[in-house]
């Protein structure tokens, strides 16, 4: 089939962000042709003030380079400027006569930067902020001359008058209203914003009025409405923009304040659409880059043949950056009746966070000097969250003081530093990611660089990277699915495992509309998890949907071979099995022998053949040591034999080891026992902690000393050992049926909160509910070390084939 | 080159591996939920992980050390990441189920 051609007006971020998305949906359907009336490729626009400010050189602001064009077969006519279309005979014409037919169109042709229609605007001096040629003259003039004014105090117009101190020029900015950024911030934050600026140098005339531009030829000083003058050698007018609709208007395509589109950026005419600044969408011209780019996808699926929704309009969140300056600010700031506000100040740090609240919804925020909760709140304020009765939460998360924000420390890294610490992914080449391929979000930078895509610790820090490079409107926040096979979360596939009973990885992922048949590493472990817990006596266990160490219970390590950890219950041993573990090794000329940190003994280097023989002689029980089940339960010596110990809190581990041995969970938990608050089996730190005291026991939950250290929190104190057995019991069933696969307990209590978990184990009925729930899985576990040595089906896999045929001498 | 007998139909089940060594080779044999037979070196490029011990997903195997996705097909890589291992052609014997591979005589020392 021959290509469609279809010709983009405007070589801008919103319409070549369009092609790109094109590109992916359908790379082969059109033949592109792309008009652009400057001679660059397609930059970042918003990134101006960084380069004008000396942040950024120009190359670092491209977006598309020259080879981009090229890779993609793109015809991209740059420094031409389409001045006519002819809709019925479907062409368009640049001002140098090039004619170039359509099928498809789109106009991306931005807009205007608006000027002051004053008397003299006409003068040499006289300039916008809008492309880079803009900025050349901004440095031009700050070599021969000194005075600048910037007529607008809005974000353009502040970030332009930083642009130019940093050119050490005596910089004022005049504005209309008595405070800046009015559209964006409360007078509290202005005034915030502007005694920094004035801190920085930059002067301000508030309240003013601009009635002409005074000089000869060229510009010397500006008089206002009120009588004053000020002296000026460049007047950057920065009041503002209009769309850019002259093209469209000219052949008849209906135009309002901008072109007129619909919910797939139809324009009147069937074959041209219109994206961008340029596009007028339910009455509401955008100027910010997040609605563009919603824009420019919706319209690239709409001419990919792909089903879409359409554009629904776009909720609106500014970050403003200049030097040393954060500013956020979204959605309906100002306070108004019916309205309730959090607000913190803090005029010694200079922070002031605002949250307008109403009905219980964030509608709107203002932050200042620390723009740390900016992401998060604006995807609170887009999905309408209700956020009633942690209010203060939001803007007060415990134990963070004056901490430095998160994108502030990124930002302060070194390029080669190190963001995911298990791939070794550095800063450099995440930031690259972000810039050349365009990543988005968390999932993007993790398939493209793997940052994150092992122990997931570093995710904050990618998020805080993309926040940097992209500005918090720019950084896609997905809703996190199981793994790149679907977008349903955890508790979404669970539900329906119960509700529509479904018994295998397959079924699951057939009625779910898995978009690969038969999933991935990631998502197969997790199904063969949930379909176990959800159905015990039904589910078949799915050995070929295990990890390698639970298919063959042990530990592989990185040379093949394997790690073999017996159970020693609470970390109490007797000579006999010592004995027996010693001789194993020396028989099977085991290389190393370690103490594990949970108290028992670890055979390294052992050959996968030899696995059973191992166990067989061991005759001990697994250890699980290497699977999302119960690992150890550490204890101190206790009452025992210490003089401090209160009670047996050897028994007490050895006995909740032996009931909970060989259980599944979500992710691997480790258990302690201390015998008093001493606190020597370091129970605080575990996922689960029984603190012995005077008379009883305390249970702590969500400890750990991993990679996400967290102190556990106290789940209850109880009087006898019974007790302990209850509460441990429910406690896990209850994580086992509501924690996400892979979710240790520290982010469980986190995610769902320790209060949720004490009110469901509040009342007897329902802990002994979960009880015998935990007592059926238990009672149904075999140990699988005895399972293999007996079962010589399975016993066989653990060999190498060693039959040889010579067969004949093929061609 | 030589045909050899190296396993049979029933020594492996559904996405599932197997593993065959001849002389200092070591292939890690694959039976696809279709029922077809894949032979590759049992090496990943990354860091020598067993890839006879991945999760197998129609005809791709996450290596078990650092989840590298490879394809039994053609023995490449998928990204991010790069890089292929040797694939072998495999024969199977409709009536008996024998897996067959050609091999160098060379590799033939038993």
């Amino acid at each position: 089939m021959a290509k469609k051609k279809l010709v983009l007006v405007g070589n801008g971020m919103a319409g070549v962000r369009c092609i790109e998305d094109i590109l992916k949906l359908a790379p082969d359907k059109y033949e592109i042709t792309i008009f652009g009336s400057e001679l660059h490729p397609n930059y970042n626009r918003i990134s101006l003030s960084s380069v004008l400010a000396g942040d950024a050189d120009m190359k670092d602001i491209i977006l598309n380079d020259w080879d981009w064009y090229n890779e993609n077969h793109i015809t991209l006519y740059s420094g031409q400027t389409v001045d006519k279309i002819d809709p019925v005979k479907k062409w368009v014409r640049s001002s140098s006569g090039l004619v170039v037919s359509y099928d498809e169109l789109i106009l991306a042709t931005g807009s205007l930067p608006f000027m002051l229609p004053l008397p003299g605007a006409n003068k040499e001096g006289v300039i916008a902020f809008r492309d880079i040629k803009d900025c050349q003259t901004m440095v031009e003039t700050s070599k021969k001359y000194k005075k600048a004014i910037v007529i607008g105090g809005g974000l353009l117009g502040i970030e332009a008058a930083r642009g130019l101190l940093n050119l050490n020029m005596d910089v004022s900015v005049v504005h209309i209203f008595s405070h800046l950024m009015e559209r964006q911030l409360d007078p509290t934050a202005a005034h915030m914003l502007q005694q920094e600026l004035e801190n920085q140098g930059m002067k301000f005339l508030l309240e003013k009025n601009t009635k002409a531009i005074l000089g000869k030829k060229r510009v010397t000083s500006l008089e206002f409405t009120d009588g004053s003058t000020v002296e000026a050698d460049l007047v950057v007018m920065a009041v503002g923009i209009k769309p850019n609709v002259a093209l469209a208007k000219d052949c008849g395509i209906e135009v309002n304040r901008g072109i007129v589109v619909n919910d797939y950026l139809e324009t009147s005419d069937p074959h041209v659409y219109a994206v961008g600044e340029c596009a007028e969408h339910r009455g509401t011209v955008y100027g910010l880059v997040a609605p563009l780019y919603e824009q420019g996808n919706v319209l690239a699926k709409r001419l990919a043949g792909v089903e879409t929704e359409g554009y629904q309009g776009s909720v609106l969140a500014t970050k403003l950056k200049v030097s040393g300056v954060n500013v956020f600010s979204a959605g309906q700031f100002m306070d108004a009746p019916g309205t309730k506000v959090v607000r913190v100040q803090d005029d010694f740090d200079g922070i002031y966070k605002k949250i307008v609240m109403k009905n219980g919804k964030i509608i709107g925020s203002v932050l200042f000097g620390d723009t740390t909760e900016g992401s998060e709140l604006f995807s609170m304020i887009r999905k309408q969250e209700d956020v009633s009765g942690r209010e203060r939460e939001i803007l007060l998360p415990a134990g963070t003081g004056t901490a430095k924000s998160g994108v502030d420390r990124v930002a302060a890294m070194p390029m080669d530093e190190i963001i995911c610490g298990c791939n070794g992914v550095t800063k450099e080449t995440i930031i690259q990611a972000i810039k050349e391929k365009g990543c988005t979000s968390v999932q993007d930078v993790k398939a493209c660089t793997k940052a994150s895509g092992s122990c997931g610790g570093c995710k904050p820090l990618v998020v805080d990277l993309l926040t940097y490079v992209l500005g918090a409107e720019g950084v896609q926040t997905e809703k996190e699915g199981i793994c790149g096979c679907t977008s349903l979360s955890h508790s979404e596939v669970v539900d329906a495992i119960r509700r529509m009973e479904l018994t295998t990885t397959k079924e699951v992922m057939n009625v779910l509309e898995w978009s690969q048949s038969e999933g991935c590493s990631k998502c197969r472990p997790a199904l063969n998890y949930y379909l176990g817990m959800v159905w015990p006596k039904e589910h078949v266990e799915e050995r070929e949907s295990r990890f390698v160490n639970e298919r063959n219970h042990a530990n592989i390590q990185k040379d093949g071979t394997y790690s073999v950890v017996p159970r020693i219950y609470g970390g109490v041993t007797t000579p006999g099995d010592l004995k027996k573990i010693a001789d194993v090794a020396v028989k099977y000329n085991v290389p190393m022998v370690k103490f594990t940190g949970g108290q028992r003994i670890d055979l390294f280097g052992v050959k996968k053949e030899d696995l059973p023989k191992v166990w067989e002689e061991l005759d001990m029980p697994s250890g699980y040591a290497y699977g999302k089940a119960l690992r150890t339960v550490k204890t101190c010596v206790g009452s025992t034999w210490c003089r401090f110990g209160t009670q047996d809190s050897m028994k007490m581990g050895i006995e909740l080891e032996k009931k909970l041995e060989r259980l599944n969970t979500p992710a691997k938990i480790k258990l302690a026992v201390s015998g008093c608050p001493r606190n020597c089996s370091e129970a605080t730190v575990k996922d689960l902690g029984v603190v012995a005291i005077d008379g009883g026991w305390e249970i702590y939950v969500g400890g750990n000393g991993g990679t996400d250290v967290r102190t556990a929190d106290l789940l209850v104190k109880v009087k006898t050992e019974e007790e302990v057995m209850e509460w441990t019991q429910s406690y896990f069933q209850y994580y086992r049926e509501t924690a996400n696969y892979n979710e240790r307990t520290s982010k469980w209590v986190e995610r769902i909160g320790l209060e949720t978990i004490q009110k469901e184990l509040e009342q007897k009925e329902n802990r002994m509910a979960l009880v015998e729930r935990i007592e059926n899985v238990l009672s149904l576990m075999e140990d699988p070390w005895k399972e293999i040595i007996e079962n010589n089906e399975l016993r066989k896999t653990f060999e190498p084939l060693s039959y040889l045929n010579l067969v004949g001498t093929a061609e | 080159m030589k045909r050899i007998v190296i396993a049979n139909m029933s020594d492996i089940t559904e996405k599932r591996s197997r593993v065959v060594h001849i002389g200092s080779l070591e292939i890690a044999l694959f039976k696809l939920s279709t029922g077809e037979i894949r032979a590759i070196e049992n090496s990943c490029p990354h860091k020598a992980g067993k890839l006879s011990e991945g999760i197998v997903c129609d005809h791709h195997v996450y290596c078990p050390l650092h989840d590298w996705k490879i394809n039994l097909d053609d023995g490449l890589v998928q990204s991010p990441d790069e890089g292929c291992v040797t694939t072998y052609r495999v024969e199977v014997d409709q009536k008996n189920g024998d897996i067959s591979i050609d091999v160098e005589e060379k590799l033939l020392v038993f």
